[in-house]
């Protein structure tokens, strides 16, 4: 009797010691190198660090304050909030119709499905500096459209990087259009994951169409759907290369988001410590992120 | 069952339109890349123009941009090599061996997925400098497994999971070891998993761009991302038809591996934790 509830255990004993050293170069790897900038990047927010000195004086909340109080600041919150909500608005309704569309069987679908898939999968560092020639204050392909379709004035052409609201629109536009293919492929997921038999029960059930939908689909498609979404969330609002790119900011700091902000304090300008303080404001939108995703996530396995 | 002209109806009626919108900025390159420098501002040649290859041929002559190719593609070698050795048997683990704190383990390592270089770069290029890696590839190789390991575990465990337990408990008794049959079943078993990993790893490292800028300051050391925007626009000449034809070498392979192991994508993506 020893031998037999000795031996499990004993093997139990070895499996967990198998997994500890299996898991272990990950958790190391990720905790030197996310870890540990992490906590330096708090450090140094607390610091008066320059790019040229390899460490500062300790500033205590000097840095945040002085953040605070800068209008240029206070206005790159607002903007990542604007850039952030509006794309991700649009990329939630488009890409809804899209899986919906993209779930059934129909010729050319994997034609189509490469075309829809170009934006996510060309580099968007690259991609952007595209838009950056479709934006031409010259030579627009945009403007081609507009002034052909009698939509707007040949002499009034909009610069659509050189004022504050067109700039603001520009990018938005090209983070949703970049953002979109991701989402419509997770969403797809959702949808496709609806198994047979309930659609078919719904359809016993006398429900159809938009009924069907709301009381239905959505409900068990919705967990996978929101972790897209937060997803989305935090690749717009922590990015910082299509508003790199396409504005750097301007014009007058009406396209600065919390980001570019962040790199241009911190490399540009060599205040490391302020730098890191500015970056450092994205984190209670990571955390709220982060818990969203906890709890969506066990949501969707238990559907 | 035959469907109605409904059924493909709405598909066409949705997915056509933002196929086009989608894909038109790619079409526009294309058309870009083949003027003539000289053409390129006529509003008269917008549509005809005589079409040329000098575009890729000062691509390929007169820039780094080989060599940023270059570049692009030995980090990204390294770096999934790196990912590979370090996700493969963590992802195993979390998927078979370890239960309840497992689960936890690996959503934790997931979430790091979510810190955004845009919140490291600051003291990871104090950390570079310390190191001696300013402006060396080695910089890139050493910091982008952190982010491309979380993504491949997370993907790993899902196509883990998928392969049957009885398997593997079947090589189990008959005296395989864990390693033996992660190496001799599991493994083979989950190779269009694999290389779905490695197909993404190597897409994240190509597309990178926050570190790539903060590290590397030398042209001959910039990778593809870094180097088109910075160096193909000498002060404020832009070179557009070149520019256009650096951005679709490599998108097109890109979405075109994209699309073939899109399926796979989903399934270790979505299945990673939701299974």
């Amino acid at each position: 009797m020893v031998g037999s509830t000795r031996r499990p255990r004993y093997l139990a004993e070895r499996r967990g010691l198998l997994a500890t050293l299996l898991i272990s170069p990950a958790v190391l790897f990720t905790a030197l190198l996310v870890g540990v900038p992490l906590g330096l990047a708090i450090y140094l927010s607390f610091t008066d660090a320059t790019a040229g000195s390899l460490s500062g004086k300790w500033v205590g909340l000097g840095n945040y304050r002085s953040a605070l109080h800068d209008q240029i600041f206070r206005d790159a919150i607002w903007h990542t909030v604007i850039f952030t909500v509006i794309s991700q608005a649009v990329v939630i309704v488009c890409a809804g119709l899209l899986a919906h569309a993209l779930v059934r069987s129909f010729r050319g679908r994997w034609a189509l499905r490469f075309l829809i898939l170009l934006p996510w999968a060309a580099p968007v560092a690259l991609t952007s500096i595209g838009f950056l020639w479709f934006y031409d204050p010259q030579a627009s392909i945009f403007n081609w459209f507009l002034v052909h379709l009698h939509l707007v004035d040949k002499t009034q052409l909009p610069n659509w990087l050189g004022t504050p609201r067109a700039a603001m629109s520009s990018i938005i536009t090209v983070q949703a259009w970049r953002i979109l293919p991701f989402a419509t492929v997770i969403f797809l997921a959702g949808v496709s994951s609806i198994p047979q038999e309930v659609d078919d029960a719904a359809a016993m059930d006398g429900a159809t169409g938009l009924r069907k939908f709301w009381y239905v689909s959505l409900p068990l498609q919705l967990p996978i759907a929101i972790v897209a979404v937060l997803f989305g969330i935090v690749f717009t609002a922590t990015d910082m290369i299509v508003p790199y790119i396409l504005t750097n900011g301007g014009p007058f700091n009406s396209t600065q988001v919390l980001t570019t902000w962040a790199f241009q304090t911190g490399i540009n300008a060599g205040n490391i410590g302020e730098g890191a303080a500015i970056a450092l404001f994205m984190l209670p939108l990571l955390a709220l992120v982060t818990v969203g995703m906890l709890f969506f996530a066990r949501r969707a396995e238990v559907t | 069952m035959r469907r109605g002209w409904r059924y493909s109806g709405f598909a066409y009626g949705v997915v056509v339109p933002f196929a086009i919108v989608l894909a038109f900025p790619f079409f526009w390159m294309a058309v870009t890349s083949f003027k003539p420098e000289a053409q390129v501002y006529d509003p008269t040649k917008v549509w005809t123009f005589h079409p040329t290859l000098a575009n890729y041929g000062f691509l390929f002559h007169h820039t780094g941009y080989l060599r940023w190719l270059r570049n692009s593609s030995l980090v990204g070698v390294a770096v999934v090599l790196i990912t590979l050795v370090v996700a493969v048997p963590a992802g195993y683990a979390l998927a078979r061996l370890s239960g309840r704190v497992g689960r936890t383990l690996g959503v934790a390592l997931f979430l790091t997925y979510l810190v955004p270089p845009t919140l490291l770069f600051l003291p990871l290029s104090r950390v570079i400098s310390k190191l001696n890696l300013e402006d060396r590839l080695w910089a890139l190789i050493l910091i982008y497994p952190s982010f491309t390991i979380p993504f491949a575990i997370w993907l790993l465990m899902g196509f883990f999971k998928a392969v049957p337990q009885e398997l593997e408990d079947a090589a189990l008794v008959d005296g395989c070891s864990r390693l033996g049959a992660l190496a001799r079943i599991v493994l083979p078993i989950s190779l269009p998993g694999l290389i779905t990993v490695v197909i993404f790893t190597f897409s994240l490292v190509i597309n990178e761009f926050v570190y790539a800028i903060t590290f590397i300051s030398s042209s001959t050391n910039r990778t593809l991302t870094v180097g088109v925007p910075t160096d193909l626009i000498r002060g404020d000449l832009f070179n557009w038809p070149g520019i256009m034809a650096a951005i679709l070498l490599p998108s097109i392979p890109l979405a075109l591996v994209y699309n073939a192991f899109l399926n796979r994508f989903i399934a270790g993506f979505t299945g990673g934790a939701f299974r």
